[in-house]
């Protein structure tokens, strides 16, 4: 064990507007946010990295679509290819969608309204890395605000996520977006990069309604704090 | 050269938008059905030929202006203008 705390970083793009959020809840998990600007070409040295929610270039043309351009995410593809620890949140989720980091796509709700409320999730997977902190039935309250998480992929990826296991996260019972399946959070293929449209940077304290959120945050600080300490 | 990029919801692709303004228009009093809402983009391409303008505003579809996973596209060509 080390004493010292491992570096995440938070993508910042015009229009995020959960970075102090996921800053401050990184930071009382352990870690050392690092917040890295959409134009720079390189991350510095992290363990991690955290895509936060917002509203990235207004998200104009689609949700994420622009942002996927910006150097940094560059440097974030090259970071995941190497196998570091990705997680996008809401319209970082988005993001790496568009990006074809993570498989699918986000739509506007079919309510066509913004939902900002708690929502239940269970977790589908604990053996992914994101979500090791997690146990495999666990109902977890966290919540969402978003105009366009309702999750689409066409009925052979979805059978493929399915096969896969990539499907880690279901609303329970309660679908506030129309998702396919529930669906409220996914890996890649090598389970290295998860996003989900629910916030758990917004749920780290009993005084916001929920602590749920800690713990998968906990599971990006815990990937990160091996991968840049993990003896040689 | 001028171009116009018609981008439409993929059949099959719930589009929320549409179903409101047919809603709508039936509250209205129209017999509508089906109702679709897409985008259109209109661009001034700088190519020596169409062909070339055609293949540009292609890849523009296939990298940003349209999602394949739910959107399908046309392209429009106003060769003339």
């Amino acid at each position: 064990m080390t004493d010292t705390k491992p570096r995440v970083a938070v993508v910042v793009f015009p229009g995020s507007n959960d970075v102090v959020d996921a800053e401050v809840a990184l930071e009382r998990l352990g870690a050392e946010p690092v917040l890295v600007w959409h134009g720079d070409e390189e991350l510095p040295q992290v363990g991690g990295v955290a895509l936060p929610g917002g509203f990235s270039y207004g998200d104009y043309l689609r949700a994420g679509a622009i942002a996927r351009f910006s150097p940094a995410m560059r440097a974030v593809a090259d970071f995941a290819a190497d196998g570091g620890f990705v997680l996008g949140i809401c319209n970082g989720f988005q993001v790496l969608c568009e990006a074809g980091l993570l498989p699918g796509v986000l739509t506007p709700n079919e309510s066509l309204s913004f939902v900002c409320r708690d929502v239940a999730l269970r977790v589908e997977r604990a053996d992914v890395p994101l979500l090791s902190t997690c146990e495999v039935g666990q109902r977890l309250t966290i919540p969402v605000k978003h105009g366009e998480g309702r999750y689409v992929a066409d009925p052979e990826l979805l059978a493929q996520l399915q096969a896969n296991g990539q499907i880690v996260l279901r609303y329970d019972a309660d679908n506030p977006n129309g998702s396919l399946d529930d669906i409220a959070g996914v890996v890649n293929a090598e389970g290295n990069v998860m996003g989900l449209m629910p916030h758990p940077e917004h749920a780290v304290d009993p005084l916001l309604g929920s602590a749920d959120g800690a713990l998968i945050l906990s599971a990006l600080v815990d990937r990160a704090r091996e991968r840049l300490f993990a003896p040689a | 050269m001028k171009a116009t990029v018609l981008v439409r919801p993929k059949p099959g692709i719930l589009d929320p938008q549409g179903k409101a303004v047919e809603a709508s228009l039936r509250h209205l009093g129209f017999a509508v059905g089906d109702a679709r809402i897409g985008r259109v983009v209109d661009l001034e391409v700088e190519a020596a030929d169409p062909e070339q303008a055609r293949a540009e505003v292609e890849r523009m579809c296939a990298e940003l202006l349209a999602n394949p996973l739910i959107e399908s596209y046309e392209i429009e060509l106003m060769e003339n203008a």
